[in-house]
């Protein structure tokens, strides 16, 4: 269970969002909307703790994040504007360093296996600078496929991805969704999951 | 606090494989992009290169500052690398990881400092024998400096890594980094310096060494924290 209490976020001198508040069972999403510039992304990195909120807390299991960072952060897999990908390396060793980074050990096996779900086969010997966006997306994708966070927060996770790779994301976070996990993200698109879930429109809490 | 486990994941790696993780990650990626590594070896040697050729070839003049000169060319080529040691992993998301990691960030970013000086610092301990010749310094001090620099770019990076993670995103932060750090190097570059003189002059460098060594053990102890704390705010 993820909650917010009463959260608002100051960017500069302007009130983002105040008042903000939600609480998410396992097994349910939450569709961050609003208009560019509204805070989606502020919001998730508050939920993520990588900003302090202005006001109001945010708690995971009845506890709150700040205090117990470490162990929060172990139960939590972020996916930013940036993929956090290195140019220099190949696919497999970015999902592998990536992985051993968020304290998981994945087997060659597990890897391969999650860039064939993505599409990226016969590519993931390749350096990631060659690769286009969206196939850069793939592999972050991939990550996702590996990971065993019970919550996952993703900003714009549909952006840059073609009709194939969108669906089979969709399958991705149904999956997650179905074993129990749970799921913020933003995106401007209608995304259609079979978990139950709400939006959460930014405009209502706009100070 | 009741986890959820989703996926029969096979056990967590311990805090020490992730570390090594991501220093070899660092050297993977330094490892295909060797112009970084290129530019240090190379900004090191030529600068110490240069100064024979312009002062002449006067032995006593070139013993007597041979020791500075290699000591202030070290230095400068260590910082002219700092500025990189969080930047690309500011521009691609991978510092929000370190961040969000169940590792403490200390031991991440002492991780990555390993990985800085293993890349800018050990090799001007390797190349710097050679740089020594030049300036005829005897055998025993080539040794003594050796080790000051051993010691000494140690401090370099991790000092280094506070100023790097104070003025990361910001403009012109090479040059703010170079105005943060420059006056913390000195007393290393004083002592490093000062002990390969100490040893020409047959004083012994014990005592330079010690005082190094005292440097490097406050730096190890407080760096990687200041540092871990000048990235939350950066990225905040």
């Amino acid at each position: 269970m993820l909650s917010a209490h009463q959260l608002s976020c100051q960017r500069g001198t302007k009130r983002l969002f105040q008042g903000l508040s939600f609480s998410l069972p396992s097994g349910h999403w939450i569709q961050v909307k609003g208009p560019n510039g509204a805070g989606k992304t502020s919001l998730l990195r508050i939920l993520c703790g990588l900003s302090n909120p202005a006001q109001g807390e945010v708690l995971w299991q009845g506890q709150n994040t700040q205090s117990t960072r470490s162990a929060f952060n172990a139960e939590l897999h972020y996916q930013g504007h940036g993929l956090a990908l290195k140019e220099e390396l190949s696919a497999t060793e970015n999902l592998q360093s990536g992985a051993a980074l968020r304290g998981l050990s994945v087997s060659p096996q597990a890897v391969q296996a999650a860039l064939s779900k993505v599409g990226l086969k016969g590519r993931s010997q390749l350096p990631v600078k060659v690769l286009s966006q969206g196939q850069k997306r793939r592999v972050a994708l991939a990550g996702l496929v590996l990971s065993s966070a019970p919550l996952w927060i993703l900003d714009e996770p549909f952006a840059a991805l073609d009709v194939a790779a969108q669906s089979s994301l969709q399958g991705i976070l149904d999956q997650h969704l179905a074993q129990g996990g749970l799921l913020v993200f933003t995106s401007h698109q209608a995304i259609e999951l079979q978990a139950p879930g709400e939006d959460l429109d930014l405009g209502v809490f706009a100070a | 606090m009741n986890k959820v486990a989703l996926r029969s994941a096979p056990p967590a790696p311990s805090m020490g494989q992730t570390l090594w993780a991501l220093l070899t990650r660092d050297l993977k990626v330094a490892a295909r992009r060797q112009s970084d590594l290129a530019t240090v070896v190379f900004f090191f040697g030529v600068v110490a290169a240069l100064f024979p050729l312009a002062i002449g070839p006067e032995m006593g003049t070139l013993r007597l500052i041979g020791p500075g000169i290699l000591w202030v060319a070290a230095l400068l080529a260590a910082m002219l690398s700092m500025g990189r040691l969080f930047s690309a992993d500011y521009a691609d998301g991978s510092l929000e990881q370190l961040l969000l990691s169940a590792t403490p960030l200390p031991f991440l970013v002492a991780a990555k400092i390993a990985a800085h000086w293993l890349l800018s610092g050990l090799p001007l301990v390797i190349l710097s024998p050679l740089l020594a010749l030049q300036f005829d310094l005897p055998g025993e001090a080539v040794k003594i400096l050796m080790l000051t620099l051993l010691v000494g770019t140690l401090s370099l990076s991790l000092v280094g890594a506070v100023g790097a993670a104070l003025t990361l995103g910001l403009r012109s932060s090479e040059l703010l980094l170079s105005l943060l750090v420059l006056p913390l190097y000195i007393p290393t570059l004083v002592f490093g310096a000062g002990a390969v003189q100490a040893e020409m002059s047959g004083l012994g460098a014990q005592g330079h060494v010690s005082l190094l060594m005292a440097v490097l053990m406050l730096a190890l102890f407080l760096c990687p924290w200041a540092a871990a704390s000048a990235l939350k705010i950066a990225l905040e």
